[in-house]
């Protein structure tokens, strides 16, 4: 196999850049393979990954003995090893799955069975009381719990970011506003069409989330599975309201849904959700009246101090679900073709996981790579509130967005280097600019007027990148 | 200074404004100041330039954005400045003035300066460029101002596109930009601010498709009520924004008619109006007292906070009041600074406290009383109504009644009542009431 690094002969086109895809290209690169990752959005995680609840899951509940379940705890084990070299924040709350009612209660015991059975050991039953010590805010019908201590919130936008940045430190190459709309496979070589033209690869990875099955039908002329998108609505609180939990409290999940979470964000806000609504569309997560006052709700059912605080942010996000439990991930003999699909609710804790299972997968047809002499590990610049901030040092240049505290400094930096952001939505998850309690009343204009050279050269409108709230 | 231009001179700037890079030279390395403002918005300029009338040493006005003046630096239209200037001005002419007001008594103004923290000292933290320092004063004033609430606090459903606004984000773009962000948006709500829209559009040729309010009249004054007809612009009554639809853009909306018909109207941009709420997020991670009705600190006669060494004035203090208003209420607070920087308020110890009965009253200013004969900086109780109302307003005192007044009012009007209304040394707890009369 090639490692030539200057020919535009890739090893490996990743089709997608969610959080799977950033995971896979980071993978493969660090084994020494030439990758491509090809994205039809102007700006990674533009699909399933732009909007989940920011859990590091253990996967406690997994279904024992799935994919799912040992690449959640691969994914798990893999961000604690190399999230400080990479610059990525991690929050230890710990979680705990609270009982409501008797008959959530006498399903506890068989939940931690099964967190066992996954290989998560380290869970506890807790009493009404002693949950109460933990979390003085819950309301008082809680009737029991356990706790998950490993269960962690992260910075859902960072750790995918880090895990591509880091590829493309290492050489591996990213194409956005490149869709693929077809593709054939020689016996040798993969010719993606793209919007940009033809890309050459040996082997063709499908991570394209949403749209996964879509993918398959146009590469390999069949799938086995299909998309049906599960919406899930938040509502995000202002800061102040995070002091009122320590840990992510989980409700007793069931078949469909783990069911409305409340648990801080690595930004220092509260949020409560996801809904889990099944729908066909797969790039409208519309946010509807019924079900962000219906959050609101459930929200002070659980902490009623919640009714005093406010409401700073809503957005809903698509799972790619699939009419299976498990991820779909199939390698397509003689066809050096992996789909990597279905990567439902778990996605973002298992991807390091994920990405490793691809490679072993991969092994599994293909030949090993040279690992690179060095590796290089870039790092992203910190946007959680738990960590040194840009606002606090030295040359900043003065803060832009006010409620978020982000930096001149902070804005131009994503605007350039080698994974500059090509839309406002891009830039939010960069840098939060706009994300706050204001959103954007303050720094709209400042905005549009640092992004108007960089994102017009891009070819987006001026009108796209104001004030998309 | 009615000699002065409206334009700001080349003087004035070279002598004008320092930026936060520049912050430790320009008043010691100790970073001192008998008083320091927070916020160079009418209330903070006007209140520096009377601590400086009344002969405090060092006064100094810190801002967070790059230029002094506060929200009416991107408000260009009128009316402005009648009260304290007798003359009516564009908002941009406007902050200038107040600025060379403020420069001429010799207040330090610094811009690029955020506050991020108050504790007890009064000791500031604040960051700029420099990254973070720490600000030492005699006293503190906040006068953040306040802020329209967003699209989101709001539960309007439907997608995220770009293209929704507040006013105040549009006035920006548009005034301070020159950037047009839409051709054809709607806008929701009928404050003062949202007439305020209608003008900004008009600026630009953009051509407001409606103007939505859900309440069966507009909340601003009746002469508001003609701009969308003089302007060819619908509005449309009993009406609510149902969801907001578009990929990148805003491509339209729907609304629930007064029939429960729901219709689609084409647009290109949402500017979602009003609903002001303080800006005191410094306040909320700090130790000083928050008012849950107002959204900002609970204050004396004097607009101290509960620590006494902290004072607020301004939009801060209550959502929303006209600039002219905010002006005054800084220039009155900014006395009473410089009194209790002689010694010369009474202990706050000693304060009854303000209270509201009955959901029909959203809120009352100020929320404490101290027991004096040193007047007042706040000389009457403001209150807002959360809803159309007509009763007698009632003051219970120890459980002793009274009617202060009857009321016929909608949300958003000024309510005032002078504090005279209180006996000359109360004790216990002053409750407000709205007491609604049948209709
Ligand atoms: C409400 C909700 C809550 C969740 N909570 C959690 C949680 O707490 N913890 C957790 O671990 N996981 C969570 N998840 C799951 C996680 O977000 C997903 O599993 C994950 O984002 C899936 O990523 P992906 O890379 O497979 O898909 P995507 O992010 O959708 O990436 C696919 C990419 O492919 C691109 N693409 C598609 N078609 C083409 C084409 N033809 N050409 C080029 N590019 C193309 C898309 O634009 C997209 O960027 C949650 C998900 C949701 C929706
Ligand atoms: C769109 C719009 C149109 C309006 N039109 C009119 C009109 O026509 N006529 C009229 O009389 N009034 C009008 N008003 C109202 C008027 O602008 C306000 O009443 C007035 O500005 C209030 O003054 P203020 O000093 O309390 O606050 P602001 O003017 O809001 O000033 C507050 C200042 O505090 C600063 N600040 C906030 N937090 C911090 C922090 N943490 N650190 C540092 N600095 C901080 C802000 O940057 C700002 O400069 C309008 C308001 C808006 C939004």
């Amino acid at each position: 196999m090639s490692t030539d690094h200057r020919s535009s002969q890739f090893d490996i086109a990743v089709i997608g850049a969610g959080v799977i895809g950033c995971a896979i290209a980071r993978q493969f690169t660090l084994e020494g393979a030439r990758v491509v990752v090809i994205e039809k959005a102007p700006d990674i995680l533009d699909g399933a990954s732009k909007a989940n609840s920011a859990i590091l899951h253990t996967g406690f509940d997994a279904p024992p003995g799935s994919i799912e379940a040992s690449c959640v705890a691969a994914g798990h084990a893999e961000y604690l090893k190399i999230h400080e070299r990479l610059g990525l924040p991690l929050i230890k709350s710990g979680a705990l799955v609270i009982a409501w009612t008797e008959s959530e209660e006498q399903r506890l015991p068989m939940l931690m069975e099964r967190a066992r059975e996954n290989g998560v050991e380290d869970v506890q039953l807790l009493s009404a009381g002693q949950t109460h010590e933990l979390e003085p805010e819950l309301a008082e019908h809680a009737k029991a719990s356990f706790i998950v201590p490993r269960e962690y919130v992260i910075d859902p936008w960072s750790a995918p970011y880090g895990y591509l940045l880091q590829g493309l430190a290492n050489g591996a190459v990213i194409k956005r506003n490149c869709e693929v709309k077809g593709g054939c496979f020689d016996g040798v070589r993969w010719k993606l069409d793209t919007v940009q033209g033809q890309i050459s690869a040996t082997t063709v990875i499908n991570a394209a989330g949403l749209y996964g099955d879509i993918i398959d039908q146009k590469l390999t002329g069949s799938t086995r599975f299909s998309i049906k998108p599960r919406k899930g609505q938040f509502i995000v609180y202002d800061k102040p309201a995070s002091a009122l939990v320590k840990h992510i409290l989980l409700p007793v999940p069931n078949d469909v849904t783990k069911g409305v979470v409340i648990c801080r964000t690595a930004y220092g806000n509260l949020l409560v959700g996801p809904t889990a609504e099944a729908q066909d569309d797969r790039v409208n997560a519309a946010l509807s009246e019924t079900a962000m006052t219906a959050l609101r709700q459930r929200g002070e059912e659980i902490l009623p101090a919640l009714a005093d605080h406010d409401v700073t942010a809503v957005y809903a996000g698509l799972r790619p679900a699939t009419e299976f439990k498990d991820y779909q991930i199939h390698a397509h003999e003689g066809l050096n073709y992996i789909t990597v699909g279905g990567i439902r609710s778990t996605g973002l804790s298992s991807a390091l996981g994920t990405a490793k299972l691809i490679y072993q997968r991969y092994l599994e047809s293909g030949e090993a790579f040279q690992p690179p002499a060095t590796i290089h590990w870039p790092k992203v610049s910190n946007i959680a509130e738990n960590y040194p901030r840009d606002w606090q040092c030295e040359g900043n240049q003065g803060i832009v967005c006010h409620c978020e505290l982000v930096t001149r400094r902070e804005i131009t930096e994503a605007l350039e280097g080698p994974l500059a952001v090509r839309s406002i939505g891009g830039l939010k998850r960069r840098t939060r600019a706009t994300m706050g309690r204001c959103q954007g009343f303050y720094c709209s204009a400042e905005l549009a007027k640092m992004t108007q050279p960089y994102f017009d050269a891009a070819g987006s409108t001026v009108r796209s990148h104001v004030g998309a709230n | 200074m009615s000699g002065l231009t409206e334009q700001p001179t080349e003087q004035l700037s070279a002598q004008g404004p320092t930026r936060g890079d520049e912050l430790s030279g320009m008043y010691g390395p100790e970073n001192k100041a008998d008083v320091v403002i927070i916020g160079a918005g009418p209330a903070g300029l006007s209140a520096a330039t009377e601590l400086r009338r009344c002969g405090v040493q060092s006064v100094v006005v810190l801002d967070r954005e790059p230029v002094a003046g506060g929200i009416p630096r991107h408000c260009d239209h009128y009316p402005y400045g009648l009260r304290e200037f007798s003359r009516l001005l564009r908002g941009p002419a406007y902050a200038r003035r107040l600025v060379v007001a403020a420069l001429a008594a010799g207040v330090r103004i610094h811009t690029g300066v955020s506050i991020q923290s108050l504790t007890i000292g009064p000791v500031l933290t604040v960051t700029s460029d420099a990254g973070v320092r720490v600000v030492h004063a005699r006293r503190v004033l906040i006068a953040t101002g306040a802020r329209e609430t967003s699209r989101a606090a709001r539960f309007i459903g439907g997608t995220k596109p770009g293209g929704v606004v507040s006013t105040g984000a549009l006035q920006g773009l548009v005034h301070l930009e020159g950037i047009n962000p839409f051709r054809a948006p709607v806008v929701l709500g009928t404050e003062l601010v949202s007439f305020s829209a209608l003008l900004t559009c008009r600026h630009l040729g953009i051509r407001p498709v409606a103007m939505i309010e859900p309440g069966a009249s507009t909340t601003a004054f009746w002469p508001a009520r003609w701009l969308p007809r003089i302007l060819g612009i619908p509005l449309l009554l009993k009406t609510e924004l149902l969801t907001i639809e578009g990929e990148s853009t805003v491509s339209g909306v729907t609304i629930r008619r007064p029939n429960g018909d729901i219709e689609r109207l084409n647009a290109d941009g949402v500017i979602v109006s009003g609903h002001f709420r303080p800006e005191s997020a410094i306040l909320a991670r700090s130790h000083i007292e928050l008012d849950r009705h107002t959204g900002g600190p609970v204050v004396d006669q004097f607009g101290r906070c509960s620590d006494p060494d902290f004072f607020a004035a301004g939009n801060l203090l209550r959502p929303v009041e006209t600039a002219g208003w905010s002006w005054q209420e800084g220039k009155a607070v900014g006395h009473a600074i410089a009194q209790s920087l002689q010694g010369k308020l009474p202990s706050p110890a000693t304060g009854i406290a303000v209270e509201l009965a009955g959901r029909s009253l959203k809120y009352v200013v100020p929320q404490r009383i101290v027991p004096t004969d040193v007047p007042p900086a706040l000389d009457s109780f403001q209150f807002r109504v959360s809803h159309k109302a007509q009763g007698r307003l009632c003051l219970s005192i120890n459980g002793t009644r009274k009617t202060v007044k009857s009321l016929s009012t909608v949300p958003e009007r000024r309510i005032r009542v002078p504090l005279t209304v209180l006996p000359r040394s109360p004790s216990g707890t002053a409750t407000f009431e709205l007491v609604e009369s049948d209709r």
